[in-house]
C-alpha cells in the first residue's frame, strides 16, 4: 500500500462486502422461503437475486431477505419487492431466469415486470 | 455468493458466555445444511449489551438475538437463515415492536441504542477486528493518508485543538495542547504511548475498543507520531486482556504487511512502528509517569511532575501519552473535521464519552453518549432503569478516584466540569448505579480498600493516610465509631488530597468526601444510632422473628445454613443471635413476612 489511491481502491472493493451490515437498503427483495416455497424452488431464486445484485454492484441499495409463508402456496416461489413510498409488487411462480429480468427492468429500470406479477398470472 | 452476514460478539463478555463455541456450532450447522456458501459468520467486538450475551445479529435484516445457546443454533439456521422466519423467542424484546408487514425495526431504534452516538465505538460490533480490509472498508487509514499527504504537523495539531477533544483517560486534558507541547520539545527521538492499562474496577471501555477496533488506535497513534515528530509508539496493555492483546498483535502485523506501519508510509518520508508492552495489573501503572517507568523496565512507581512527559518522558525523551478512547476518536476527527466533532457535546466538553454501566441497572454493558446527556437519560432510558422496582439512590463515576452523584443531581448534564462541580469526576468511564439497598458508607469503604491495596507506597500521605482512613471507616461500619471519627476522616481526607505525590493518592479520598457531602446522615446513623439504614453493615443489623406473624412453617429453620433457628412445627420460631451469621436467607424464605431485619 503505497498510495492513497491504492487504499481507496481497496476500500471501494471491500465496501460492497460489508454493505450488507449497514441495515436496510432503499429497496427490499423478499423471497418467500417457507416449506412450500422451498419445495417449489425458492432457493435457486433467492440465490439468483443475491448473485445478480452483487454483480450489479447494488448491495448497498438493495437488500435481499427471505420471509415465511405468504399464504398463496399455489403461486410459490413468491417474491415481493418493497420500495419506500411505493406499492409493494408481488411476483409469483418465479424462476432464476425471471429474477434476471426483474433486476434489469424493475430494480435498475424502475419498471415492474407486469407479466410476472400476481394480478397478471391469476387472470 | 454471500447473502447474509451473522455477526457474533467476540468481546470478552460474550466470549465468557460462550460465543466461541456458538460460532463453531453455527459453522458446522451451516455446512451440514449446505448454507456455508451463502451465509458468512463474522466475529466482531462488543455490541454493548453485555448483560444479554452471547449476542448475535443477522444481516441484512438486522435481527438482534440475545442469550443464544448452542441448542438454539439448529432452529436459527432452519427457520431464519433458510426460511427467513425470525426466531421470535430469541429476539431482544425491545426489537419486537409492532412494525409494518415485511419491514423490521432496526437495532438503532431500540431504547438502548437510540440515544447513543457511536464515534469511538463506531466499528465495534460491525467489523471483524482481525481483518484489516474490513477496517479499510469503513474508511480506515484514510485519515492517516490524508494527514501524511495533505497536512503539515502544525495543521494536524491545530485541528486537534479546534475539535476540543479532551483526554478520555480521566484527567480531561486538551489533547491538541498536549501534542503541541511535545511537538515544540526539541529532540531527535520522541515517543507516542497509548495508555491501555484500564485499572478502574468495573471499567471495560478501552478493552472493548481494542477488541473491537484495534486499527483505529494504531492509525491514530501514527497520526500523533506525525504531528509531534515521533517514529516509535508503545501500547501499554494489561496482561489480563488476552483477547485485546491477540487482536492488537494481529492488527499490528497486518498494518506492517500493508505498509501502514513501517518505513516511508504512503511513499512519504514518515516512519512509524508500534510495540506492545504488558502491564501486570497494578492500578498505579495507569498513572502516566508510573506507566512510563514500567515500560522502561523499572518498578512502576510515579515520579514527580514537572517535568511533564511531553518534555521528558519515556527514556528521558519527549513523549505523549493518551488513552485508548482518546485515540479512537482521532481518525474520525481528521476525516469529518473539527467542526463536526465540536458540534457534539457541551461548551467545554466536546464529542462523546463511553461508559461502562454496572451495578443496579437493567442493561449492564457499554454505551457511548454525547457529552451533556443527563444521568437520568443514561440510567432510565438507555440503561433500562433500576431493576426489581427499587429506587435509584446514586451513581458512582470515576471509580476509586471519583465520587457519587446523588438522586438530587440526576438531571445534571454529564461533562467534565459539571461532574467536578458536584464533587465527582468523569474518570475513565465506569458508571456504577446504586439503589436503596446500598449503604453509602460501605461503598466508600469498598473503594478505599481498593486504593489501600493499590497504593504503591512511595509517599507517606497515601501509604499511611489511606490506611488510617480505612481503619476509621471500618470502625464506623462495625458500630464503634464516634462523631469525632467522622471529623477526623474528613480532615485526613483533605490533607491526603493536598499532599500525595500522584493522582492515585490525591484522588483516593474522593469517594469518602463525596459520600460525606451527600449522605452524611448515613454516617451519623452508623455512629449515633448504631444503625445501618440500608441494612448492609453486618455488625449493625440483626434478624428477628415476629412471634405473632410466625406460623411455624419451618421454612426458615430448614434454610438457615448455620442452624441458628429453632422451633417446633406450627409454633413460633426464634433466632439465636449468637449463632446467626446475618446472611439474610431466612427473610427470603418466609412467606408470612414474619422475619424482620433491624
Ligand atoms: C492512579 C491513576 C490511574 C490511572 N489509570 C489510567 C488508566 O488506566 N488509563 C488511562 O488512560 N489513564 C489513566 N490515568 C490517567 C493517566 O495518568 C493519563 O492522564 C492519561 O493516560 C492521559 O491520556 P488522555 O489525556 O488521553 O486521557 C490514571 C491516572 C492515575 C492517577
Ligand atoms: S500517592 Fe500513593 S500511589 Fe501515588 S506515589 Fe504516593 S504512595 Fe504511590
Ligand atoms: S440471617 Fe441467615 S444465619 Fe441468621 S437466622 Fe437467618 S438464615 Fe440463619
Amino acid at each position: 500500500m503505497k498510495t492513497l489511491a491504492e487504499l481507496a481502491a481497496l476500500r471501494d472493493k471491500m465496501k460492497d462486502k460489508v454493505a450488507l451490515r449497514e441495515g436496510t437498503g432503499e429497496k427490499r427483495i423478499v423471497v418467500g422461503m417457507a416449506t412450500c416455497g422451498i419445495a417449489a424452488g425458492a432457493r435457486p431464486v433467492l440465490n439468483a437475486f443475491v448473485v445478480a445484485i452483487n454483480e450489479a454492484g447494488l448491495t448497498g441499495n438493495v437488500t435481499v431477505t427471505q420471509t415465511g409463508c405468504i399464504g398463496i402456496c399455489q403461486y410459490e416461489p413468491v417474491v415481493e419487492v418493497y420500495e419506500s413510498g411505493k406499492e409493494k409488487v408481488t411476483y409469483v411462480k418465479m424462476t432464476s431466469e425471471k429474477a434476471q429480468k426483474v433486476i434489469e427492468e424493475h430494480i435498475k429500470g424502475g419498471r415492474p415486470v407486469k407479466e410476472y406479477t400476481i394480478g397478471e398470472i391469476k387472470h | 455468493m454471500i447473502r447474509s452476514h451473522v455477526l457474533i460478539c467476540g468481546g470478552t463478555g460474550c466470549t465468557s458466555s460462550g460465543s466461541v463455541a456458538l460460532k463453531e456450532a453455527l459453522a458446522s450447522e451451516l455446512k451440514a445444511k449446505g448454507l456455508d456458501e451463502e451465509v458468512k459468520i463474522v466475529m466482531t467486538g462488543c455490541f454493548g449489551l453485555c448483560a444479554l450475551g452471547p449476542i448475535m445479529i443477522v444481516y441484512p435484516d438486522g435481527t438482534f438475538y440475545s442469550r443464544v445457546t448452542i441448542n438454539d443454533i439448529p432452529e436459527i439456521v432452519d427457520e431464519h437463515l433458510l426460511k427467513g422466519r425470525i426466531v421470535d423467542r430469541l429476539v431482544y424484546n425491545d426489537t419486537t415492536v409492532e412494525v409494518e408487514e415485511g419491514a423490521h425495526i432496526s437495532l438503532n431504534d431500540t431504547t438502548f441504542y437510540k440515544k447513543q452516538k457511536r464515534v469511538a465505538l463506531r466499528n465495534c460490533g460491525v467489523i471483524n477486528p482481525e481483518v484489516v480490509d474490513e477496517y479499510i472498508a469503513m474508511d480506515g487509514y484514510q485519515a492517516l493518508g490524508k494527514v501524511l499527504t495533505e497536512m503539515s504537523p502544525a495543521q494536524v495539531i491545530q485541528l486537534m485543538k479546534d475539535s476540543g477533544l479532551r483526554g478520555r483517560g480521566g484527567g480531561g486534558f486538551p489533547t491538541g495542547m498536549k501534542w503541541d507541547f511535545a511537538a515544540k520539545s526539541v529532540s531527535d527521538k520522541k515517543y507516542v504511548v497509548c495508555n491501555a492499562d484500564e485499572g478502574d474496577p468495573g471499567a471495560f471501555m478501552d478493552r472493548s475498543v481494542l477488541e473491537g477496533d484495534p486499527h483505529a488506535v494504531i492509525e491514530a497513534m501514527a497520526i500523533a507520531g506525525y504531528a509531534i515528530g515521533a517514529d516509535e509508539g508503545y501500547i501499554y496493555v494489561r496482561a489480563e486482556y488476552p483477547i485485546a492483546i491477540k487482536r492488537l498483535t494481529i492488527a499490528i502485523a497486518q498494518a506492517r504487511e500493508y505498509g501502514l506501519l513501517g518505513k516511508d508510509i504512503f511513499s512519504t518520508s514518515f516512519n512509524f512502528d508500534i510495540q506492545l508492552r504488558f502491564g501486570a495489573g497494578a492500578f498505579v501503572c495507569g498513572e502516566e509517569t508510573a506507566l512510563l517507568t514500567s515500560i522502561e523496565g523499572n518498578r512502576g512507581e510515579p515520579r514527580p511532575r514537572p517535568p511533564f512527559p511531553a518534555v521528558k518522558g519515556l527514556f528521558g525523551q519527549p513523549t505523549i501519552i493518551n488513552n485508548v478512547e482518546t485515540f479512537a476518536n482521532i481518525p474520525q476527527i481528521i476525516l469529518k473535521g473539527a467542526e463536526w466533532f465540536a458540534s457534539m457535546g457541551t461548551e467545554k466538553s466536546k464529542g462523546t464519552k463511553v461508559f461502562a454501566l454496572g451495578g443496579k441497572i437493567t442493561h449492564t454493558g457499554l454505551v457511548e453518549i454525547p457529552m451533556g446527556t443527563t444521568l437520568r437519560e443514561i440510567v432510565e432510558e438507555i440503561g433500562g432503569g433500576v431493576p426489581n422496582g427499587k429506587k435509584f439512590k446514586a451513581a458512582q463515576t470515576g471509580g476509586p478516584s471519583g465520587g457519587c452523584i446523588p438522586a438530587s443531581h440526576i438531571d445534571t448534564p454529564i461533562d467534565y466540569d459539571n461532574l467536578i462541580a458536584i464533587g465527582s469526576m468523569m474518570g475513565s468511564g465506569g458508571l456504577i448505579v446504586m439503589d436503596e439497598d446500598n449503604c453509602m458508607v460501605d461503598i466508600a469503604k469498598f473503594f478505599l480498600e481498593f486504593t489501600v491495596d493499590e497504593s504503591c507506597g512511595k509517599c507517606t500521605p497515601c501509604r499511611i493516610g489511606t490506611r488510617r482512613m480505612l481503619e476509621l471507616l471500618t470502625k464506623i461500619t462495625n458500630g464503634n465509631g464516634t462523631l469525632e471519627d467522622i471529623d477526623h476522616l474528613e480532615e485526613l481526607a483533605k490533607h491526603i488530597k493536598a499532599t500525595a505525590l500522584c493522582g492515585l493518592g490525591q484522588t483516593a479520598p474522593n469517594p469518602v468526601l463525596s459520600t460525606l457531602r451527600y449522605f452524611r446522615d448515613e454516617y451519623i446513623a452508623h455512629v449515633v444510632e448504631k444503625r445501618c439504614p440500608a441494612g448492609v453493615c453486618k455488625n449493625l443489623v440483626s434478624y428477628e422473628i415476629v412471634a405473632d406473624k410466625c406460623k411455624g412453617c419451618t421454612a426458615c429453620r430448614r434454610a438457615c445454613p448455620v442452624g441458628a433457628i429453632s422451633g417446633e412445627v406450627k409454633q413460633s420460631h426464634i433466632i439465636d443471635k449468637n449463632k446467626c451469621i446475618k446472611c439474610g436467607v431466612c427473610v427470603t424464605k418466609c412467606k408470612f413476612d414474619a422475619i424482620i431485619r433491624k
